[in-house]
């Protein structure tokens, strides 16, 4: 794992310029880089909770919020934030006090931690990991540890059956999700959310989503399942108003209550920008032109060194990046004062006897799609999974050279030489001679 | 204080804390929120000993999912608001000392042996003094391809590079398939037994 | 940090499982130790991954581990819910008698 590249650019800065030592200039560099992330974090929850509310009261025919901060009610997210600061922090007596008041924390910090995985830009992201993906689904599935710990928690019986509906719904909901998230990694043959987004540069054709059928269907299911996943309506069960009161938040007020929602409100970002970077081509517009001046711009600091032109490129995909994710979030948000919600029962059906055999059917799909191309080209033309973006762009081999083919497959992102290099330094390393 | 010294103190207080915490709570779903802080920061020191993939398993399938089968476990089987099943003092005192006298005979066996000088055995039946460090690509814990490919039989990370004469390594293809095979019958065995029929009446 | 600091947290692990299964009453108390212990184990394989030449093999035998704790847990817990069934209560010094 690459820890923190950005970081170590803000670091050699702070250190060459104030003549901070090495472990210091590193602290303040994560520290930098650290409320920037909390920035993102807690502006998505604020942004959304006016955004909710208005597209709700449009979609419901009402105005929505109009009365703080001037005609569209803009700063409705801070009155809230303030009033429920200063409501009264409540544990019910029949309420285990010590889970009760870590529970919303933990909804908290686990929808935050996987902001550290998640790639703003080329460079922009805090732990470049090489499992990326991975990482960042397993931290998300942490989430639900907190909502089943303060439904149980509670001591209430509305909030029992919420947390129950939820670990049901969430252990179920995860395997789906798992499955359409390896879809385009199968295409992309990297786990790494970056390279991932790498190589679909260039022109929105290269997006995965359009890199055959199945990644196609693979989108709309992973989006459903997301939406699941972050129990957004129809899939919230776990909260639903009409049977449970409030579910898994019954008993909580103020603050509390609301890190459930900014931990909500977080998921729901997080799973639309993975969905844009796995499906809908990341921080790359999707216009050549303009895809080709970002990637020139970004090499300029391809040595490591600061460069404005590179920073204000990792600015813009950035931008675009987040667009994407909100368009996501606002079709989440349409969803949700759209639809009906589903009964508990049509929930599980729904992943168990539909979702599930589709993403597998999907995955077994986009597995032999590359194998039939191959045939149908007569192997002129394949697109066999390689890692690096430099082997995407020229995937047709004209001449099928039979020692390349092989040794795309033993380990596909280095030549045989770069191979044998890497083992013997990992040989030298482990110190085994033979 | 080196930061990683400082990391792992942090991540080791934690596991330990947790594992502690599970001995001593009496309240099971504090059990199990302990447990949860113990193996997440098991994760943590995975994370430390540069073994990501490890890590990331860890936290997707016990934290994320085996304990929240045992949180619902606990709640199907909550006969009370809080399951609250009391240990008696005196077992825990027992308890608590042959644990002390466990931990001291481990910790013992741990000290008399001179990691430095320990040999380990390779697949080739040589002996290999362990100099320095295990596995390390770029010392970054880049561990998935090797991982996938040892599942998958090939052994890249001892083979390329090794004389011709040692022949091949063996990986992990069969022990993977059999995993497999034991997944599918637990899966079937496991909605066998918690098939509900409930005998007992209410008024037992 | 050393080998035996390593060790050590799972030695620390491993006693504290052990603990807890012999002091549990609750029957998803014993699986809770049950799943300390398997972690014990796993932070030495991983820590011998790391400081010997054992390699990846530690850290295989370690997803190994972790995969059929997983098992583990899922056909010991629906025993706990049949054990609930019929007994309505998951004290495991309940479970006395033979016949189901």
């Amino acid at each position: 794992m690459n820890f923190l590249p950005i970081a170590t650019n803000i670091a050699d800065y702070l250190r060459d310029s104030l003549g901070l030592t090495n472990g210091i200039a590193m602290v303040l560099a994560a520290i930098i880089h650290g409320s920037l992330l909390v920035a993102i974090f807690m502006g998505t929850p604020v942004f959304w909770i006016w955004g909710e509310r208005k597209i709700a009261g449009r979609i419901q025919d009402r105005m929505g919020p109009t009365r703080v901060g001037g005609r569209f009610g803009w700063l409705q997210s801070i009155a809230d934030g303030i009033k429920l600061i200063q409501k009264e922090d409540l544990v019910p007596p029949a309420a285990d006090s010590m889970l009760f008041r870590m529970a919303p924390y933990m909804v908290c910090v686990a929808s935050f931690a996987t902001f550290m995985v998640l790639p703003f830009g080329d460079t922009w992201v805090a732990v470049a990991s090489d499992i990326g993906l991975y990482v960042l689904v397993a931290i998300l599935s942490l989430e639900v540890i907190g909502i089943i710990l303060a439904g149980y928690s509670s001591g209430s019986k509305w909030s029992l059956f919420g947390g129950m509906r939820e670990a049901a719904q969430m252990v179920s909901y995860e395997i789906p999700l798992a499955i359409c998230a390896i879809i385009p990694v199968t295409v992309a043959g990297s786990l790494n959310l970056v390279e991932i987004a790498q190589l679909q540069s260039g022109g929105f054709q290269n997006w995965l989503i359009f890199n055959d059928p199945f990644t196609l269907v693979a989108f709309f299911v992973y989006f459903t399942v997301a939406t699941a996943s972050c129990k957004r309506a129809p899939f919230d069960l776990a909260e639903a108003e009409s049977e449970l009161v409030g579910g898994f938040h019954t008993e909580y007020s103020g603050m509390r209550w609301s890190f459930f929602f900014m931990g909500e409100y977080a998921a729901m970002f997080v799973v639309c920008a993975v969905a844009s970077i796995l499906f809908l081509g990341g921080w790359n517009s999707g216009i050549p032109p303009l895809d080709a001046t970002l990637n020139q711009m970004r090499g300029l600091s391809a040595d490591g060194s600061f460069e404005p032109m590179a920073y204000l490129a990792n600015a813009i995909g950035m931008g675009i990046l987040i667009s994407k994710a909100w368009v996501l979030v606002f079709v989440q948000v349409w969803v949700r004062w759209t639809l009906p919600r589903l009964r508990i029962d049509q929930v599980m059906i729904t992943c168990l006897k539909y979702l599930i055999p589709i993403s597998c059917a999907l995955f077994l799909g986009v597995i032999a799609w590359p194998l039939l191309v191959y045939k149908m080209t007569g192997g002129a033309q394949t697109s066999f999974a390689s890692p690096k973006a430099e082997n995407w762009v020229k995937p047709a081999v004209s001449t099928p050279d039979e020692d390349a083919e092989t040794s795309q497959f033993i380990l596909p992102n280095s030549t045989p030489d770069d191979r044998m290099a890497v083992a013997d330094d990992d040989r030298k390393v482990a110190g085994g001679t033979r | 204080m080196t930061y990683e010294k400082l990391l792992f103190l942090i991540f080791a207080l934690s596991t330990c804390g947790g594992a502690l915490g599970v001995v001593l709570a009496q309240r099971v779903a504090r059990m199990a929120f302990w447990l949860i802080v113990s193996l997440g920061s098991t994760a943590g020191l995975y994370f430390m000993l540069h073994a990501d993939f490890v890590a990331a398993t860890q936290i997707i399938i016990y934290v994320g999912g085996t304990l929240v089968l045992l949180i619902f476990g606990i709640m199907l089987t909550a006969s009370g608001p809080h399951v609250n099943i009391q240990t008696s003092p005196g077992e825990l005192v027992l308890g608590a000392g042959v644990g002390l006298m466990l931990l001291f005979l481990i910790q013992g066996t741990v000290r008399s042996v001179d990691w430095n000088q320990a040999a380990v055995v390779t697949s080739q039946g040589e002996f290999v003094p362990a100099e320095g460090q295990g596995y390390n690509p770029q010392g970054q814990g880049n561990t998935i391809r090797p991982l996938g490919m040892a599942l998958l039989g090939l052994r890249p990370d001892k083979d390329l590079g090794a004389p011709e004469e040692a022949g091949l390594s063996s990986g992990y293809l069969f022990p993977f398939e059999i995993v497999s095979i034991h997944l599918l019958v637990v899966l079937v065995g496991a909605s066998y037994l918690a098939r509900a029929k409930r005998r007992a009446q209410a008024s037992e | 940090m050393g080998l035996e600091s390593y060790l050590l947290v799972g030695a620390v692990l491993f006693v504290s499982g052990v603990v807890c299964m012999a002091t549990k009453r609750n029957g998803i108390g014993l699986l809770m130790g049950v799943e300390l212990v398997l972690n014990g184990a796993n932070v030495n394989f991983v820590a011998f991954s790391r400081f010997t030449s054992l390699g990846l093999d530690g850290q295989i035998v370690s997803l190994f581990v972790i995969v059929l704790a997983a098992a583990e847990a899922a056909v010991a817990l629906s025993i706990a819910l049949n054990f609930y069934n019929n007994h309505l209560t998951i004290d495991v010094d309940r479970g006395d008698e033979l016949k189901g």
